[in-house]
């Protein structure tokens, strides 16, 4: 049940609008089938599959808006979401903000679905577990780990007349691998949609060898060092940046891309206040979101039926494009920039960007670093400063000294703070990007990266 | 969750349709209605552990649940989203061949979760063949048919939806009219109701409710923003939370007003907006070693962070290293007897049992009566948090009854109790008298920026007010303030705490653990409290 075709939701939404009695009435039916596998201490712990459709309805009478929704399909619930839906509109107090919805739209397509990832079954899971515990256990290492396969769908139909529809799988895995004496600790992840694409054993290679390298670490002062951040040490910062980009935001004065007035001058109250258009970044630094990208493809729709496609946020170091709600769009009198639908729920995930870098790998990133230090990956990022885009966060599992060209000796954990504005004016050197947590992000080499304390943590 | 994530949900429009858990959206009305009698449920969950049994479960229990939640959000001055929503279904857990196995389901007809339990059965069969600890479990006494409710006065669910609107507006006016140029209000009304049974004979069916009502304000002017969230702290309470009570407030002299067991939410928004006025104006910290004061509403994210985690029991044998991380308190700490976890004056209790808590419920989510415990006494290391299948590697035989899980579809494990640092036993001292003994420290109001390392050593807080201590006296609001130290160091710096009056109870909402991730709801207590010479860092940076 949990994947209907493109023909079954048109039918099932066809169903659900014929029942409407409201001004306007919009229906998102979207549902997926998630299965998974977790193991620690070089057993399985737990194993499960879980499956889900809802569709939900909004319906309006003017400025009224009333949301309802249902996981029971028969036409007697159809209807009685529809009524619930109308019955909250007539509740609820006007909303000044209304935009009406939008009538029929053209989509280009995407590549997001693979069969083979909607079909992985148990065994292959178990497969892949094992495919990271045995060798660990051959090595006297201790394995936790976490595989997570997901096929969703998601069907939007008007009563206008809009209908839109897109299926995508994904498949994630991660592994802690960490010597028997805790004294080292290795990680890896890898996602992709095709689920062929992942082989665990040789990921977890990867976390073994630095599991086995990160043993014993030295001591580092804290302070600013040249670092090579492989892309997930980067790629929470930069998500980070990319998903606080908002205009509403900027242009009310609350956000790093908020433009403060020069003396003298007055800005404008309904116009844009924000720095699109300005040098912000290295010219390097280049970051967009296209559905159609084979590495991170995306529905080619948002969340309200709007097309979506290609769309550059920043060019060249500079900011190009800020994404904003209709309702902004018409209040500043610019074009509506949606972003692509990217799930929903509370824990949906944020926007998969592409960031562009260089040819060269992370091995020749470091061959050509005479001192620096190499991080696997960040963790426990919090924002410290909204207005400087300041965090803090702390290295984790391989930390490693690099000196003429080579990875010397293991090194103790560092907290960091730093804005990724300024890491991103700080670049040596951008590798070849890779796919990781559903964007393209390179390994970079930066220059002045600010570590404010030491962790003892392994 | 992200717990943080939760602010996702305020920043929603009518088009952005992002439902907070899975599950269908109801009217009011329906929230309040009567759900399944004890029998009928008894008998459903019957069929589940009989079906768990006949196919080779040793073990089974089944929980029926159904889950009502309603988020309200108002921005500014108008209302985006009123969200109902229910979830019913029902998950069965087994041991067969010494391995656990769990499957859930939304069809409640005896055939759907008969099949369920076949299927948790047959889940467990298959990954017993990577099996290498069979599963122990820690002995229960079957507790017969058992009912209870949180104390409440007024359920949040059956409060009219213009009167929780009305007092939405006013918060939101109040901070409006007082200096802030922005404000999101938020109203999450939580509703578990949810039958547990097991084959060791317990049938124990529990009415918990939860609310919280957070506010987030930004002021902005010349050369920049500042932000300011409420003080009001997540309960285990009904609607009554919100009605104003002068008994439950106390006043920091030259600072803050902290609440107890009343919240005068429009209060804290009209001084959130004159305070984000002291904000704009307030100069930056000198960075440097400082005493702090820790007022209750910091401290206890402070608890959560630095005693809670670390001492989850999963956490400490590697259960969650590939997420959360592992722990600094091994097992060999904790047998030393003598890890001096903080200063003698620290002693931190484990508690599922403490009226108006979020983790109050008479038993856990595997049929144990829930109970309080010392984790750590004069300063020492005495204990962890752990549930049934977990005691026996400590050598202790009955389990702490902190298993939970967050709905019906996932399964239950080992979750944080309320953790709370006692008061002062020898004397009720006040904040203030607290502070008078201060030369030159820092009052910190509110939960900030927090930021732990994967194994609880290292950790830096920010929080929402700072007052600069000079010669015993607050003396005005500073900025830029975060504190870094290490945990053992930390709480062995820990040298005075006010007492039982000045006892406060914050908590999180949505704790987060666990692949899938699941949330937790959790509190904790504590008294203002000093540490002395503590690393302050200045967090100001300029960027292009």
């Amino acid at each position: 049940m949990a994947i209907l075709t493109e023909q079954q939701a048109k039918d099932l939404l066809t169903r659900a609008l014929e029942f409407s009695q409201a001004d306007e009435c919009e229906c998102n039916l979207s549902g997926s089938n998630q299965g998974n596998i977790r193991y620690a201490r070089n057993t399985v712990t737990t194993a499960g599959e879980v499956s889900d459709v809802t569709l939900a309805v909004q319906s309006s009478f003017g400025k009224q808006v009333g949301t309802a929704t249902i996981n029971e399909f028969d036409d007697a619930s159809l209807e009685k979401v529809v009524r619930r839906s109308e019955e909250l509109a007539k509740l609820a107090p006007e909303n000044p903000e209304f935009m009406p919805i939008l009538g029929p739209q053209e989509y280009g397509s995407s590549p997001s679905w693979v069969e083979a990832t909607a079909n992985v079954t148990p065994e292959q899971r178990a497969t892949a577990a094992e495919a990271s515990i045995k060798p660990s256990k051959a090595d006297d290492l201790v394995a936790a780990g976490y595989l997570q396969d997901t096929a969703s769908f998601i069907a939007i139909m008007n009563s206008k007349g809009l209908f839109a529809y897109n299926t995508w799988t994904n498949v994630d895995f991660t592994a802690t691998i960490r010597t028997s004496d805790g004294k080292g600790s290795g990680w890896v992840a890898r996602d992709y949609n095709d689920v062929s694409k992942l082989d665990t054993g040789t990921a977890s290679a990867v976390a073994i060898r630095k599991a086995k390298g990160s043993r014993d670490a030295r001591e580092m002062e804290p302070g600013k060092y040249t670092v090579i951040l492989e892309p997930a040490a980067s790629s929470t910062l930069i998500g980070n940046m990319v998903n606080n980009m908002g205009q509403r935001q900027a242009d009310e004065g609350r956000s790093f891309l908020s433009r403060q007035a020069k003396e003298g001058e007055t800005l404008p109250e309904d116009a844009p206040r924000n720095r699109a258009g300005e040098k912000m970044f290295d010219e390097r630094v280049t970051i967009f979101t296209d559905p159609s990208n084979p590495d991170v493809p995306a529905a080619p729709f948002a969340g309200d039926g709007a097309p979506v496609g290609r769309t550059v946020w920043i060019d060249k170091g500079v900011v190009k494009t800020l994404p904003n709600s209709r309702y902004w769009a018409q209040k500043t009198g610019v074009p509506y920039v949606p972003t692509p639908f990217a799930g929903s729920g509370l824990f949906s995930g944020g926007l998969s960007f592409v960031m562009e870098g260089g040819d060269k790998s992370l091995e020749e990133l470091i061959a050509g670093t005479r001192r620096g230090v190499l991080v696997t990956r960040t963790w426990y990022i919090r924002s410290v400063d909204p207005q400087s885009l300041l965090y803090t966060g702390l290295t984790r599992d391989g930390t490693f000294y690099i000196e003429d060209g080579e990875i010397k000796f293991p090194i103790k954990n560092f907290r960091f703070n730093e804005s990724p504005i300024v890491m991103l004016n700080n670049i040596e050197e951008l590798g070849a990007p890779v796919r990781i947590n559903g964007s393209m992000v390179p390994p970079m080499k930066i220059r002045d990266f600010t570590f404010s304390s030491l962790s003892d943590a392994v | 969750m992200d717990r943080r994530d939760f602010v996702k949900l305020t920043g929603i429009g009518v088009g952005g349709l992002m439902l907070p858990i899975t599950g269908r959206i109801v009217s009011a009305a329906e929230l309040t209605q009567a759900g399944m009698d004890f029998a009928a449920k008894k008998s459903l969950a019957t069929v589940a552990l009989n079906a768990a049994t006949s196919a080779g479960a040793s073990y089974a229990d089944a929980r029926i649940g159904r889950y009502l939640n309603q988020f309200i959000t108002a921005q500014e001055k108008r209302v985006d989203n009123i969200v109902n929503t229910e979830s019913f279904g029902v998950g069965v857990r087994v041991i067969a061949d010494g391995t656990w196995g769990f499957a859930a389901t939304s069809d409640t007809s005896p055939d759907g979760v008969a099949k369920a339990a076949r299927q948790a059965v047959a889940v467990a069969k298959a990954n017993s063949k990577f099996q290498t600890e069979p599963v122990q479990l820690a002995p229960v006494t079957g507790a017969g048919d058992v009912q209870w409710q949180t104390p409440i006065q007024k359920n949040a669910l059956e409060v009219p939806i213009k009167e929780k609107v009305d007092l939405l507006m006013e918060v939101n006016n109040a901070a409006l009219d007082n200096g802030a140029s922005y404000i999101t209000s938020v109203l999450f009304q939580v509703n578990e109701q949810k039958f547990f049974a097991s084959t060791d004979g317990s049938y124990i069916d529990q009415d918990v409710h939860r609310l919280w009502a957070p506010f987030f304000a930004t002021a902005v002017g010349e050369g920049g923003f500042k932000q300011r969230n409420g003080l009001g702290n997540p309960v285990g309470m009904g609607f009554e939370y919100l009605e104003p009570d002068p008994a439950e407030q106390i006043q920091v002299s030259g600072a803050n007003v902290g609440y107890r067991w009343a919240y005068d939410m429009v209060r804290d928004a009209r001084e959130a907006g004159q305070q984000l006025q002291a904000k704009m104006k307030a100069r930056s910290v000198e960075p440097g070693k400082y005493d702090l004061v820790l007022d209750p509403h910091h401290l206890m994210l402070t608890i959560h962070e630095s005693v809670g985690h670390p001492l989850e029991l999963d956490r400490v044998l590697g259960y969650e290293a590939n997420y959360a991380g592992t722990s600094f308190a091994t097992l060999d700490k904790w047998r030393s007897g003598d890890f001096q976890y903080g200063s003698d004056i620290v002693n931190l209790v484990a508690d599922k049992t403490q009226k108006h808590s979020l983790g109050y419920v008479e038993y856990d989510d595997e049929g144990v009566k829930t109970k309080k415990w010392d984790l750590v006494r004069d300063g020492v290391l005495v204990n962890y948090q752990a549930i049934r299948d977990q005691v026996h590697m400590i050598d202790q035989d009955e389990s702490h009854g902190c298993c939970y899980s967050q709905s019906w579809a996932d399964v239950q494990f080992q979750r944080m109790p309320n953790v709370s640092l006692e008061p002062n036993a020898e004397a009720d001292v006040s904040a203030d008298d607290i502070i008078s003994d201060v030369e030159n420290g820092i009052y910190i109001v509110g939960r900030g920026s927090y930021s732990i390392d994967q194994q609880r050593y290292n950790f830096q807080f920010g929080g929402q007010l700072f007052y600069e201590i000079k010669d015993g006296k607050i003396t005005e609001q500073i900025e830029d303030v975060a504190y870094q130290s290490n945990t053992q160091e930390f709480w062995n710096s820990c040298v005075a705490m006010a007492g039982k009056s000045d006892y406060r109870v914050g908590g999180s909402f949505f704790d987060g653990k666990g692949q899938p991730s699941q949330v937790s709801a959790v509190s904790h207590g504590c008294p203002t409290t000093r540490f002395n010479n503590v690393n302050v860092i200045n967090t100001a940076r300029k960027v292009g």
